[in-house]
């Protein structure tokens, strides 16, 4: 006896969007006390099936045309509004992705959590405040006493995932929807999240829900998976079968393109180092100001004493979670953010100290990539033309630079007719090669990549990967490419860094790291990577 | 260009608009066709109710023909409300602009300068300026551009504090591209949407400064423009009600449909408002 049942399910999207139906003829089945995950890229039609199931689809161009999600026998698509509301939260409820916008900003973790309480069930105050103290206690939350009177922001992003799953299993319910819920944390803090979901599915008996797009996460987790594409289900079974015996083609495709947690062969080693950073220090300052006036000054220090080699023709991989200082690194070497104390020496020149006149002669012999491919483009400009930007600024001329701005689309993988087109009318992969041929037209030296892939989706990653290796072969580029993603960090990188606090921990052979970690924290990484078991060897 | 206006029309009240501001500005291009006299000439009998003595709307205490005035005063109208917006966006574009680019002291100075002109009472401001440089055109139309500025000036300095850390601006950076380029080449044309709203809006209110201080007898003496009509027609009100009438609807179709025409090209022009229908 299933305890959800979705029968041919179908959304339809607004006019003139890229596909008719969001979601076409799915059929899946949620049994009590099971952990379905639902695995797809973006734009597979993935959320919207879980928010059609909580009633919460973009009314009225996105909504449910044809068939049926049944709950313990209801109809979900003709109920009213009011039994509706009635059952979101105590019958089924959900977490999402981003709990910072999730929780209510202004209102502390104790009254969100009483909220629940108070619009589903009669019950003394007293009552619900022990029930929302058990609660916080339940998901191992330290101090809940403390937690109770906090504000959202007061807390990190695991302990605000933990309220939010506390609030979830308030009121017990059947159904648990998560969507995403780790995507937005950090490794170790998302092997954390992930074992209290399990350990409080066990405890509750729920049938839970979960949405991801990780095939790590999946491995961790899942009882049972279903792969969506284009709205359409094309595959579901065990995790087991699923896993290590796909079936459908795309199945077989997404889990081929996850990276390998094994690190790949060394390759041959240059003892010739291109950049070295050493000693590189720089501490954010805000508020406070001139006359002592307004808020007292707070000081970080992003980056503490770094000292990192980059040799010719390596990849030097930085690795460490959020707020570990590696992007500031990473845009203190390309001088975007000015250091305060070290050495930056790029083939024997200290570029630290450079002002920004002097620095231009050397902004070519290193260039950069970022991490957004949606943001790092000038929506308003061609193509062609923000390829051919960079050379022109060093004075080539205007033929040379588009000769080599079309060459460049055709190495990155694009067709020249990219040259006249406007960003939008590109693909994330694609706007991502376009940022590679921008960084490329310069020849550069030394290519910083902050997080190059880490907004694709897994299939295109692949991809962009395959790409950067082939370039940094054919131009004999050395790369400094900063990761939060170990997977990706043993495919890519030939030695690493690991950072934690603004301070490298650890440095070594990607190989020697993964095999025998030193440091704890280098350890803690490793071991929170998520389906490290699944595919290890 | 086809897209924009694809959307504009979507909008009826700012088609609506935009067709009642083109007949104004034909019939302030027109104005000396149909009367090429002064319009400061005393043409005829005074105090003529509309339609007769050959007055279209009648004439005022002294003979001078209403129409006449309100064709006339359209061009004095449209040309200080234009140039007062242009002068003032150009300057609070570069004084938002540098101030958001470059931030810390530089933000905090022009900002705090900002504030200064923002906290004097904006009308009052502008009777005290003009009183000050003796009424005429040019002094009008600075008096209107120095208390309109601010609100460009902190709109842009948002614009560019949201837009200079984005990604393809560090992009601009890392390839070596001077600041001044940044700005102009990269920013700029971002935030353009958000500052042609505000100069289209900001027109209309100029047109009203201006009406407003013709009224209070501080427009260019020797020129035609509705609050000078208005101002001279109001002891006259119960007696030659034509006199403020007139002008006074003129005053309040033209700042209406400037005002529906930039409500239109914020509805164009803002991506987030684009689905709302």
């Amino acid at each position: 006896m299933s305890l959800l049942e979705i029968r041919n399910l179908n959304i339809c999207l607004p006019e003139g969007s890229e596909r008719e139906r969001a979601v076409e003829a799915v059929d899946l089945d949620l049994a009590p006390n099971e952990i379905l995950c639902i695995v797809g890229e973006s734009g597979s039609g993935k959320s919207l099936t879980a928010r059609a199931v909580m009633g919460l689809l973009p009314k009225p161009h996105v909504r449910v045309v044809d068939g049926s999600i049944r709950m313990d026998g209801e109809d979900l698509v003709n109920v009213s509004d009011a039994r509706m509301r009635d059952i979101r939260g105590s019958a089924i409820s959900m977490i999402f992705q981003e709990p910072m916008t999730a929780l209510n900003p202004v209102m502390t973790i104790g009254d969100q959590i009483d909220e629940v309480f108070r619009f589903h069930v009669a019950m003394r105050r007293k009552e619900r405040r022990m029930r929302a103290l058990a609660l916080l206690d339940d998901v191992h939350l330290p101090d809940p006493e403390h937690i109770m009177r906090a504000y959202p922001h007061e807390l990190s992003g695991g302990q605000r995932q933990r309220a939010m799953i506390a609030m979830a299993l308030a009121l017990d319910p059947k159904i648990l929807i998560a969507d995403e819920p780790t995507t937005a944390l950090d490794v170790t803090t998302q092997a954390q999240i992930l074992k209290l979901i399990k350990e409080m599915q066990a405890a509750h008996n729920t049938g839970v829900l979960f949405i991801t797009h990780d095939f790590g996460v999946v491995a961790d987790i899942a009882d049972r998976v279903a792969v969506m594409q284009q709205g359409k289900l094309v595959e579901t079974g065990t995790a087991e079968e699923v896993l290590n015996n796909p079936q459908h083609p795309y199945t077989q495709t997404l889990i081929d393109a996850v990276p390998s947690l094994t690190p790949r062969p060394p390759r041959d080693q240059s003892e010739q180092p291109v950049l070295q950073v050493e000693g590189l220090t720089k501490v954010f300052r805000s508020g406070g100001s001139i006359i002592g006036l307004g808020a007292a000054e707070r000081t970080v220090t992003a980056a503490s004493d770094v000292t990192l080699e980059l040799r010719h023709g390596e990849t030097l991989g930085i690795v460490g979670e959020s707020g570990s200082g590696k992007s500031t690194v990473a845009r203190c070497i390309v001088r975007l953010i000015d250091a305060d104390n070290g050495k930056i020496m790029l083939n024997g020149t200290d570029l630290r100290p450079l002002g920004r006149a002097e620095m231009r002669p050397y902004r070519a012999s290193i260039q950069m990539i970022f991490q957004d491919p949606f943001a790092s483009l000038n929506p308003r400009t061609r193509v062609g033309k923000i390829i051919m930007q960079g050379p022109l600024l060093q004075g080539v001329s205007q033929t040379e630079a588009q000769d080599r701005a079309r060459e460049l689309l055709s190495i990155v993988g694009l067709d020249e007719r990219a040259y006249g087109r406007f960003p939008h009318e590109f693909s994330g992969g694609q706007r991502q090669r376009i940022g590679i041929a921008r960084a490329l037209a310069l020849n550069p030296d030394v290519l910083v990549a902050d997080e190059p892939v880490s907004a694709l989706d897994v299939s295109i990653q692949a991809q962009i990967l395959r790409l950067l290796d082939e370039i940094r072969e054919r131009m004999a580029l050395s790369m400094i490419f900063i990761t939060h993603d170990l997977r990706v960090a043993a495919q890519v990188c030939d030695r690493l860094a690991v950072m934690r606090y603004g301070e490298v921990v650890e440095t070594g052979p990607t190989a020697a790291i993964f095999a025998d970690p030193q440091a704890s924290y280098t350890k803690e990484l490793l071991a929170a990577v998520p389906g490290r078991t699944w595919r290890a060897a | 260009m086809r897209q924009f206006w694809q959307l504009y029309k979507r909008n009826r009240s700012a088609v609506a608009g935009l067709i009642v501001l083109a007949l104004v500005i034909v019939m302030a291009a027109t104005a000396q066709l149909f009367y090429p006299a002064d319009p400061f000439s005393l043409v005829g009998r005074a105090m003529s109710p509309p339609g007769q003595n050959g007055f279209l709307l009648g004439s005022d205490s002294l003979g001078r023909d209403v129409a006449a005035g309100i064709a006339h005063g359209a061009k004095t109208s449209l040309l200080i409300g234009l140039l007062a917006t242009v002068v003032a966006v150009g300057f609070g574009t570069i004084m938002g602009g540098l101030a958001g680019y470059y931030g810390g002291k530089i933000d905090d100075l022009l900002m705090r300068t900002t504030e200064m002109f923002q906290t004097i009472p904006s009308f009052v401001f502008a009777i005290l300026l003009v009183a000050i440089m003796k009424p005429s055109i040019k002094s009008i139309v600075i008096a209107i551009a120095v208390v309109s500025w601010p609100a460009v000036a902190r709109l842009v300095r948002g614009e560019f504090l949201s837009l200079k850390n984005r990604e393809f601006v560090q992009a601009c950076h890392t390839l070596g591209m001077s600041d001044v380029r940044i700005m102009l080449g990269e920013i700029l044309p971002n935030c353009l949407s958000p500052i042609i709203v505000i100069g289209s809006l900001m027109v209309a209110t100029a047109i009203l400064i201006e009406s407003g201080l013709a009224f209070l007898g501080l427009g260019d003496p020797n020129i035609m423009s509705w609050g000078f009509q208005v101002g001279a027609g109001r002891t006259l009100l119960r007696s030659a009600w034509w006199v403020v009438t007139f002008p006074g609807i003129a005053i309040l179709i033209t700042v209406l449909a400037i005002n529906l025409v930039g409500e239109g090209l914020n509805d164009a022009l803002n991506p987030r408002l684009r689905e709302r229908q």
